[in-house]
């Protein structure tokens, strides 16, 4: 970006802090310059927007953030008296848009750093997209507590957060039964399983025509739509659910791993036959390490899928735990806040589920081209 | 060109044969297979439920008195395909088109929230490919969270969309379709972005030595260039929509719908219903991406292809 641009926004981010001294913050409530420590907060902001208009340049994204941060703050305390909550007007706005303003113009200036070393081009891999998510948090916040959105609506992510850590408990016991019996037994077995029928379907060229377009078909079926048949057939409990995890990875995997298994070129097949290895040492040592990428390839789309199978399944009926049965039934209630920690329990699971299956390509796919630029 | 066309009449018959050999024969044996396997599951899973019923009654039955039973038992564990094909015929031909026990209403329902969820998502896909291509800034700041934004599983928010957009006032397609949306435009935006960014930088350089505005070269050179990623994901994306679709009609206790059939029939033990409300999701499914592949053969062969 242009120095002369990056100074306006600069200067209309400081504009905006000393706009917030001038303007009413809500109806009732007293100025700002009138308040302890929160003044103090807010001026620094200033302070520092005007530095990063003199510096301009790398410096500037450091003091951006750091106003940025100040600013954030002196709201959020804002929002602690009752008489700004909820009727927050266009003085109080201004030290939202100060840190919008300020974090935006950050991140443009360090996502457009080039020449720089590996090491400091993964922090800023890693720092823009969380300084992206922390600001849309933050203005979530501001929103629903400024504009006083019933939390019956959305609620605010510290109410969800606070919700979360009060019932650790709770989410645990739900965490067991979708994850950690529903998910994860169903996602080994049904990954286990496709896997077995491709190595299969690649030693039988027979079962490999027949089952490809099969395989493909079903793959692109509303298969989670099974769930009340497997609640019929295996129960309430966890079984049913991995039941359907199991239905739902199975085909991706089997798809996957067939063309996997047939992605190793005839020379290095060719090799295996003057080492004269045996079937199995072939499938071993030449097959399946080169269907490694294909089979991470579905054990990814396999993650996501499955976690939605077993949540799916809970909404036909579940013993009284369960991540599923926890929305449906918070959500009848009006808990919303319940509701939003769950969602985030289940995200987070999700996450590192796929974290998890990312590390273990990395570990064992080194070798792949796209791990080695 | 003209020697292939020569020769092609000779070869057809043994080409078609090969492809018989080939593709046919062992499809149909799976599929044979599985019918197969189905009928004895469906004896197996229903022999004692329907030796009970004879039982109850204390009336005097036979093996294949039993066997008969389970071929036709009212609330089967598992339907024999007849009974679910039966269901179906009837569900579709059995009733005038508009009346609530019909499937062919029910499919519509879902299609329609199907079809405004992929037209939503497909445009915010698109838009959002746009936009990465273009800002280096939203490219590292938003694609990590596109990513993340897949890990939620989607379905455990459907229940709260409902809620919020019932309490603004909107009810019915538009919160199914949301949903839909919100599960098929990911792999539309990943798709696309790679689509955008195929054409090589011979090619981009190219379109600088002509000083091409950014506007051009995205309607010469970007957009042509990406339209096999565009079907590519556009196909996947479909399906996915309607999953959405269906899974949106789970907890929000609609009445009419795909995902309601399946719902009702869990309730009242209709299993038949079940597996005929799954045949029409699977039709639905597989007419969908037939529709996007003929769009696709279309759109390629105007386009200039072979």
């Amino acid at each position: 970006m242009e120095t002369r641009k990056l100074r306006l926004g600069f200067l209309l981010a400081a504009a905006a802090v000393a706009l917030a001294f001038v303007l009413s913050l809500a109806p009732d409530a007293q100025p700002l310059a009138a308040r302890p420590i929160i003044p103090e907060i807010a001026a620094t902001a200033g302070v520092l927007f005007l530095l990063a208009v003199w510096f301009a340049d790398n410096r500037a994204t450091v003091a951006s953030l750091v106003g940025a941060a100040c600013a954030a703050t002196a709201s959020l305390m804002l929002l602690h008296d009752d008489a700004i909550a909820g009727s927050a007007q266009i003085g109080f706005w201004m030290l939202a848009i100060a840190a919008w303003l300020a974090v935006a113009l950050a991140l443009v200036n360090l996502a457009n750093l080039r020449q720089l070393r590996r090491p400091q081009q993964r922090a800023v891999s890693l720092l823009v997209p969380l300084l992206f998510g922390l600001t849309v948090f933050y203005l979530w916040e501001v929103a629903v507590r400024g504009f006083g959105v019933p939390p019956v609506l959305l609620p605010a992510p510290s109410a969800a957060a606070f919700r979360f850590a009060n019932s650790l408990p709770t989410l645990a016991e739900d965490f067991t039964q979708t994850f950690i019996k529903g998910v994860l037994i169903g996602y080994a077995i049904g990954c286990g399983a496709g896997l077995l029928v491709a190595i299969l379907a690649h030693r039988y060229q027979f079962l490999s025509r027949g089952l490809l377009p099969l395989g493909n078909f079903f793959s692109a079926l509303p298969l989670v739509g099974v769930a009340p048949i497997m609640v019929m057939w295996f129960g309430f409990d966890w079984p049913s659910k991995a039941a359907v995890v199991v239905l739902v990875t199975f085909f991706p995997m089997l798809v996957n791993a067939i063309a996997g298994l047939s992605a190793s070129g005839h020379i290095e097949r060719d090799l295996m036959r003057s080492y004269a290895a045996s079937p199995r040492q072939t499938l071993a040592k030449l097959y399946l390490p080169a269907a490694l990428p294909f089979i991470f390839n579905a054990l990814k789309i396999n993650a996501t899928l499955a976690l939605i199978g077993a949540i799916v399944a809970e909404f036909f009926g579940t013993p009284t735990q369960g991540i599923g049965f926890r929305i449906s039934t918070e959500a009848g209630r009006m808990a919303i806040d319940m509701v939003w920690a769950e969602i985030a329990l289940a995200a987070l699971a999700g996450m590192a589920f796929y974290g998890c299956v990312t590390l273990a390509e990395r570990a064992t796919t080194f070798w792949h081209p796209s791990y080695r630029t | 060109m003209t020697s292939s066309s020569f020769a092609l009449p000779a070869r057809a018959p043994s080409l078609i044969q090969r492809a018989i050999v080939e593709r046919y024969v062992p499809v149909g044996t799976m599929v044979l297979a599985l019918i197969a396997i189905w009928y004895v599951a469906a004896v197996a899973m229903n022999w004692s439920l329907v030796k009970d019923a004879f039982e109850r009654e204390e009336t005097p039955y036979t093996v294949s008195d039993v066997l008969a039973g389970t071929m036709n038992a009212e609330r089967p564990l598992l339907p024999a395909p007849h009974q679910v094909v039966n269901a179906f015929v009837d569900g579709v031909f059995g009733y005038p088109p508009m009346a609530p026990r019909s499937l062919i209403y029910h499919s519509l329902v879902t299609l329609w929230a199907t079809a405004l969820g992929f037209a939503l998502g497909a445009l915010f896909g698109i838009a959002l490919a746009l936009l990465i291509v273009h800002s280096r800034v939203l490219e590292r700041s938003l694609l990590p969270w596109i990513i993340c934004s897949q890990m939620v599983p989607i379905v455990a928010l459907a229940p709260i969309f409902i809620v919020v957009l019932g309490a603004i006032g909107l009810h019915g397609l538009l919160p199914k379709s949301i949903i839909s949306a919100y599960l098929c435009f990911f792999p539309i935006a990943i798709g696309m972005v790679k689509g955008f960014t195929s054409p090589d930088p011979l090619q981009i350089e190219l379109m600088r030595t002509w000083s091409a505005t950014p506007r051009q070269v995205l309607w010469k050179l970007r957009w042509p260039a990406s339209v096999p990623y565009l079907f590519a994901s556009l196909k996947v994306a479909i399906t996915i929509s309607l999953i959405g679709a269906i899974v949106a009609e789970l907890p929000t206790g609609a009445e009419a719908g795909i995902g309601a059939r399946l719902l009702a029939g869990s309730y009242y033990g209709q299993t038949v219903q079940i597996w005929a409300a799954l045949v029409a999701a699977a039709l639905l499914a597989s007419g969908l991406i037939g529709l996007v592949g003929l769009v696709e053969r279309g759109v390629n062969s105007r386009m200039g292809a072979h």
